[in-house]
């Protein structure tokens, strides 16, 4: 049972951290669909950063780093939907599904090479990072805190605040719903854009680094992070684009993609004797049913998708 | 005297013209990027693996290996073309169908489940090929249409529902000692598309069938029913604007759901021309969904959305795809090819603003013509 939580916690903080990021990133009006291709970068930042960080640093100093890595990754590689979609209008569903190909192509070929250069028989594309991950985990009698937990919430706080209690959070949601009044008000819906988009690059950046660190101490790059940028933007759906909607729709999935990993523990569940499968598929096959009944009513932002065109009334 | 030349001018303005211009720049700087990464990697090797990814099968020195692994990559991209057409169609009508992967999936358990555990004949295999993959896609349209449900993330999940549920059945067909389904020209010779007398042309490869005409005549068929049928005129409406379509009578609802259907049955056409030549065993332990759907969002796009356009397009990407298995594996990883054809769908999305820029830039140099001889006359 205590497992089943700290699974549910730690698939949750991953789902929140991605699903804010496609908030953020949404209410600018840009939609990112290349949140998974991201999530693949950012781990592999943080990943690489893991590996070549010596071994005697310590804890606190190896949790700054390998986030500042993976955040980073994330944000730059974001800018390739950043640039296309806003300065050159490309069509986002497209350019987001590019990066999503983008992401996992480049994180393989990479991670191989570096391995390939290590040992010349080593061709897998896997990074182990077995003993920097130890900084991220304290251990509170026989449950695994992770730091990311608390991270997670944090950003989930701070989104609200900066949404809608700040000036720039505002404006934000101003450039997703109306940007044409948004500009005539004096506000600088590119530049607004670019910071959603960037928001979401470091989120689902960071994201990526907590899911390949949940439960296992290496990783290979060749399985992506298997659908969870998009589950996230279901959570960000089924939360409705709110923070706190958002947080409890990640704790909803995060039980469930958490069941897959330790259904076993249960004997009502084990008895079932369904197969193993069957609990694979469940996040996904939840997240649809969700979907169907929250879509009809979705409160998006209005000018989601559209580029921006200053000319255009 | 004017009899209407075409000047250099002119024919930069013509659509078709751009968007053949469009896609060659984007493969240049696709493969241009490729080799930067190849040089980062290790400078030495860089050119040859670049070669070796362009000449594909050419890499065999008897032209009688070429020309049969020429029909294996042939083989390989008419099932490309079939999902970039699936791709397309739905793009036409305004829907982004990313789930033609995972209506691949679904054809390929249909068309192996039917061959292997039915021991049906091979038309009726590739039947249920498509008429599952057509329900997959279905479902995606018709929670579009009742439930506006975002058809790119439900076409997501249902990609790993697919394959999780072909995985299942796939397993009461496989070898007992491999994870792999047995093949099927053991089980059910029936089962196998006909050769048609093809194999002869490609040095006698099996492999090469009924699939590759029949995946060149889905092309022609697409077109003819989006650019010359009224059917094909309603569902482009639909996609432009459907509550215009809906105020001129057309129902857009069913139009909607059937687009995705038509798409759904492409990707498992495609599927079936794949799985039932036997070139390959579908692996019931696979844990990603087959990236023959994606690829095809890359022809597809490079095509530049003509169906005609995407006969070639579907075969560069599957000639560099397979190409990436002839790079020094010392070296690189054949994952390079992926990374070539992501970049090019990335440079896809700059298409449009580079017609624009054209357009612009053609504009001034006409009116700075008009200026000069405007001078001269006076």
């Amino acid at each position: 049972m205590l497992l089943l939580i700290q699974y549910t916690l730690i698939f949750a903080s991953v789902l929140a951290l991605v699903a804010l990021g496609g908030c953020f990133s949404e209410h600018g009006g840009v939609i990112n669909i290349g949140l998974e291709g991201i999530m693949v970068m950012g781990a592999l930042g943080g990943a690489l950063m893991m590996k070549y960080i010596p071994a005697g640093t310590a804890a606190p100093l190896i949790l700054l780093l390998v986030t500042l890595s993976s955040v980073m990754i994330g944000m730059v590689f974001s800018l390739f939907l950043g640039v296309a979609a806003i300065r050159f209008k490309a069509d986002q569903t497209l350019v987001g599904t590019a990066l999503n190909l983008l992401g996992p192509a480049a994180a393989v070929v990479l991670v191989r090479a570096i391995n390939m250069s290590e040992s010349i028989d080593n061709v897998s594309s896997t990074v182990v990072y077995g003993e920097a991950k130890k900084a991220f985990v304290v251990s509170i009698g026989r449950f695994e805190f992770n730091w990311f937990m608390l991270i997670a919430f944090l950003a989930l706080a701070a989104s609200w605040v900066v949404l809608y209690k700040t000036k720039f959070g505002l404006r934000l949601c101003a450039c997703g719903e109306h940007p044409q009044a948004a500009d005539s008000v004096g506000i600088n819906v590119y530049r607004m854009r670019y910071a959603g988009v960037l928001i979401s690059g470091a989120l689902g950046g960071l994201g990526g680094l907590v899911y390949i660190t949940a439960g296992v101490s290496e990783w290979k790059f060749e399985n992506g992070v298997a659908g969870f940028g998009f589950l996230a933007l279901a959570v960000m759906i089924f939360g409705q684009w709110k923070p706190v909607s958002i947080g409890l729709a990640a704790l909803l999935f995060g039980l469930f993609r958490a069941l897959s990993n330790v259904y076993t523990g249960f004997d009502m569940l084990v008895a079932l004797k369904l197969p193993s499968t069957l609990y694979n598929m469940l996040p996904y096959a939840i997240s649809l049913l969700v979907l169907v009944f929250v879509s009809r009513k979705s409160r998006a932002p209005k000018a989601e998708g559209i580029p921006y065109d200053k000319g255009q009334r | 005297m004017n009899k209407r030349r075409i000047t250099p001018g002119a024919l930069l303005r013509r659509n078709g013209v751009q968007t053949i211009l469009a896609s060659l720049l984007c493969i240049l700087l696709g493969l241009l990027v490729g080799y930067l990464v190849l040089l980062v990697i290790n400078p030495q090797g860089a050119w040859d693996a670049i070669l070796a990814i362009l000449k594909n099968f050419l890499y065999y020195p008897s032209p009688a290996a070429a020309t049969k692994y020429f029909g294996t990559t042939l083989v390989k991209a008419s099932a490309l073309l079939l999902c970039s057409l699936s791709v397309l169609f739905a793009y036409k009508v305004g829907l982004f169908n990313i789930g033609a992967a995972g209506q691949f999936v679904v054809g390929a358990g249909a068309s192996l489940f039917f061959g292997l555990g039915l021991h049906l004949p091979w038309y009726l295999c590739l039947l249920a090929a498509v008429a599952a993959a057509a329900l997959a896609g279905g479902i995606s349209g018709a929670l579009k249409a009742y439930f506006n449900v975002n058809e790119v993330i439900s076409c997501i999940m249902l990609n790993w529902i697919a394959l999780y549920c072909v995985n299942m059945l796939l397993a009461t067909v496989k070898e007992q000692s491999t994870p792999y389904t047995r093949p099927l020209s053991s089980v059910n010779k029936g089962a196998l598309l006909p050769s048609l007398g093809l194999p002869a042309f490609f040095s006698g490869n099996e492999f090469v069938t009924l699939g590759l005409p029949l995946a060149v005549l889905a092309a022609v068929l697409v077109w003819v029913l989006l650019e010359k049928t009224k059917f094909g005129y309603e569902l482009k409406a639909t996609g432009l604007n459907k509550h215009a379509a809906r105020y001129c009578g057309m129902k857009e609802k069913r139009n909607l759901i059937v687009t995705m259907m038509i798409s759904g049955g492409l990707a498992g056409l495609g599927a079936a021309v794949f799985y039932l030549c036997g070139i390959e065993q579908w692996m019931v332990q696979q844990t990603s969904v087959p990236a023959m759907g994606f690829n095809g969002i890359a022809a597809a796009f490079l095509g530049g959305l003509n169906p005609i356009g995407t006969i070639f397009s579907s075969y560069f990407i599957q000639h560099i795809t397979s190409g990436g298995s002839y790079v020094d594996t010392g070296m690189y990883s054949s994952q390079i090819s992926d990374l070539i054809s992501a970049f090019i769908i990335y440079l896809c999305g700059f298409v449009l603003f580079f017609k624009l820029w054209l357009n612009r830039l053609l504009d001034k140099r006409d009116r700075k013509l008009s200026e000069k001889q405007e001078g001269g006359k006076a």
